[in-house]
């Protein structure tokens, strides 16, 4: 009896302390990429036009229905939630739905969530009495991943809604969106990122993250193998730091899970199969990944000097016959040998 | 008594025989406040396994090391009830979701959900998050892919993901681009040579070097397989002495002995036999991508450049095909039937020059 009630005390006594540093636990910090997200539509790096567009929206003007296309990492995302923010403030969450291709999007959600929200109608006032713009938002990303049959249930809704709701899709390629939502959307196309303009850019954050990455040397690597994809970049950089405590060149190599150049040129000079055997047989046992590999070497055959017209046409095509087995699960051992045989052929006979 | 390979394996992250460097990185980035998913990549008998659980040691303790087999259930959507076993301590779960065969998908998103969902009750001492995780991740079927990838976003705040693979070519970019990728290089022979030495000396045997050599350059930098093959030889035969037999695994003898079979004779009767051998292996679990490279390394010995490079191309091929298909059967067998067609004709025409 004793013992219980003195441990029950004791672990009143306790409470306090544990509900003290559980108060006092710092969260876990973000990734750089959501850290460094836009804030304002006029962070957005490059993009001329559509910040032009959207600008003029904040500014008063009507918002069309958006369709953003571009290769990842260009900031589309961005752009749009930094538009959302600025027309709404601390209302985002009421007036915006945004679904990507994680969240479930069939016909179904179509038809159930997004219309039921797009019915919803809104005032032009915010709670506290201040204006804001009278017209909710639903922002599709990775649309292109959506079925042809969701993308049909979406066009008459975002016609018939139009008063009260704005759609914004995000893709990667236009041309998997069905021309009826195109032609409802005004579209814009993000250009891929000006290398300056990326560096500029990284610069900023790793001043701001306290992070030393010398002269201009290591981020033109990375711009490099990252080649005009912002958020790879910024995760590439923020990766090395964690890893290595530092970021250097060939720390971007190693977390990028690129090829080092040597090796490739390795693989395109080979003469012989014994050769090629133990050059297949290194490659995959220091775990380096076949698929890169292709994607790299594709690169340097087409600017290869020392290659004729010929050879350069035998050895892509093959890549881009070996790119697809592997693909579709061929084992890396087989592609690599039958791509290897390739490049000692054309080696061979100029 | 347990094996060697499971007696001498590293139970901590300084421990270990090989990549120190990178188990130092690894030591401080459990560290730091943030541990983000990893995807270890690397081939067979690199460590993979051995470094992830002294990296759960390294965040838990050594709680992390009580383990416990489970079956768990779970229902597809098309209702078919399906079961799957996983190994759990109170801090982590490893499954191989791949065991379910295309049902994988349903394994991730329930049991990552479980997981998630399930807070530590008083975080005050330990890790706020759960780690589960997933073996053999690049035979995952690509639905399962794209599921873990909406998975991951979403319950980060209580549970890490470990995945494992052997290569990341079949890992989708999406996942890669998520996760802090760690590649294990297979290690070397010399330090194949110096576990075995180390291994040994603990057991308190004593090992030649060129004997541990000679195991080194047997195990094709597999270092479980070395292990095995050296406490094969110690039953085989101790003390040892440095001109010993290295038993070799008897699949890679069979395929060698196929391989001369198909060299010596090519006649539908032949493929006949060479079929019931390569039934044989199948039905003795050899997985039929390791018999393709197998007999491609072997049938091309003795074949001029020329035709290796048309033998690499059909293998290529074939093998391809294999994936797509549901028969490995046919495949391999294709594939030694065009062989041998391509082996006579070349035998012929060199007679046929002869004379």
């Amino acid at each position: 009896m004793q013992a219980f009630l003195k441990t029950g005390k004791l672990s009143v006594t306790d409470k306090p302390s544990t509900s003290g540093t559980k108060t006092t636990k710092k969260k876990p910090p973000a990734p750089w990429v959501e850290k460094y997200r836009p804030k304002t539509i006029d962070d957005i790096v490059d993009q001329g036009e559509v910040v032009q567009v959207l600008r003029e929206c904040l500014s008063g003007g009507d918002l069309p229905h958006l369709l953003f296309y571009g290769p990842p990492g260009t900031g589309k995302t961005s752009a749009i939630l930094a538009a959302a923010r600025q027309l709404f403030g601390d209302i985002t969450r009421d007036r915006v739905l945004e679904l990507n291709a994680s969240d479930e999007r069939g016909i179904q959600v179509i038809r159930d969530k997004v219309k039921s929200f797009a019915q919803l109608t809104v005032s032009n006032t915010r709670p506290d009495g201040r204006p804001c713009p009278p017209y909710k938002l639903v922002i599709l990303d990775e649309a292109d991943s959506m079925t042809t049959a969701a993308q049909a249930a979406l066009r008459r809704t975002m016609e018939r809604e139009t008063r009260t709701t704005r759609f914004c899709l995000i893709c990667n390629y236009v041309s998997r969106i069905i021309p009826p939502i195109t032609s409802r959307c005004s579209k814009f196309r993000f250009k891929p990122l000006a290398k300056e303009n990326v560096i500029k850019r990284l610069q900023e954050v790793c001043v701001a993250e306290g992070v030393d990455v010398g002269d201009g040397e290591v981020l033109h690597q990375a711009v490099h193998t990252c080649d005009g994809d912002l958020r790879r970049a910024l995760t590439a950089l923020q990766c090395c730091q964690r890893l290595l405590g530092k970021v250097t060149a060939d720390g971007l190599i190693e977390v990028t899970g690129l090829v080092p150049e040597k090796l490739v040129d390795e693989y395109l000079k080979v003469k012989n199969y014994n050769e090629l055997e133990q050059f297949v047989a290194k490659f995959l046992m220091d775990a380096y990944s076949a698929s890169q590999l292709l994607e790299q070497l594709s690169a340097t055959v087409v600017n290869a000097g020392h290659l004729t017209n010929k050879q350069k046409c035998d050895i892509s095509e093959k890549v881009a016959v070996c790119s697809h087995r592997l693909l579709d699960g061929g084992s890396e051992f087989m592609q690599l040998t039958d791509l290897g045989c390739t490049i000692i052929m054309a080696n061979n006979n100029p | 008594m347990s094996l060697w390979v499971d007696k001498h394996r590293p139970k901590d992250l300084m421990k270990l025989d090989f990549h120190k460097d990178q188990a130092l990185r690894l030591k401080n980035l459990v560290q730091q406040s943030d541990f983000p998913h990893l995807l270890v990549y690397g081939p067979s008998g690199a460590g993979k396994k051995t470094r992830i659980m002294c990296l759960l040691r390294e965040l838990y303790g050594s709680g992390a090391e009580r383990l416990r087999q489970e079956t768990m259930h779970f229902t597809t959507p098309s209702n078919k009830k399906i079961e799957i076993m996983t190994v759990s301590s109170n801090y982590h779960i490893e499954v191989n979701p791949t065991d379910v065969g295309i049902h994988d998908r349903v394994v991730i998103m329930d049991l990552v959900k479980n997981v998630a969902q399930t807070h530590q009750i008083d975080s005050s001492g330990q890790r706020e998050f759960k780690v589960v995780i997933l073996n053999e991740v690049d035979d995952l079927t690509k639905d399962a892919q794209h599921a873990l990838r909406r998975t991951m976003e979403k319950y980060v705040a209580t549970c890490r993901l470990i995945l494992i693979a052997n290569s990341i070519s079949r890992v989708i970019p999406a996942i890669r681009s998520r996760c802090l990728t760690i590649r294990v290089p297979a290690p070397t022979e010399n330090e194949i040579a110096t576990v075995l030495h180390t291994v040994c000396k603990k057991e308190g045997l004593s090992l030649p070097s060129e004997l541990a050599m000679r195991i080194a350059k047997c195990a094709d930098r597999n270092l479980r397989r070395a292990l095995l093959m050296c406490e094969a030889c110690k039953v085989q035969k101790y003390p040892f002495t440095s001109d010993q037999k290295v038993p070799e695994p008897d699949w890679q003898q069979f395929i060698r002995e196929i391989a001369s079979m198909i060299l010596t004779e090519q006649s539908p009767k032949k493929l006949g036999e060479v079929r019931q051998k390569l039934y044989e292996l199948i039905i003795h679990g050899i997985p039929p991508d390791m018999i393709f490279s197998g007999l491609l390394c072997e049938l091309v010995r003795n074949c001029d450049m020329s035709m290796k490079c048309q033998v690499a191309n059909h293998a290529a091929e074939y093998e391809h095909r294999m994936r797509l298909g549901n028969k490995p059967i046919f495949h391999l067998e294709a594939f030694v039937a065009k062989f041998m067609a391509i082996y006579k004709k070349f035998v012929e025409e060199s007679l046929g020059d002869a004379f």
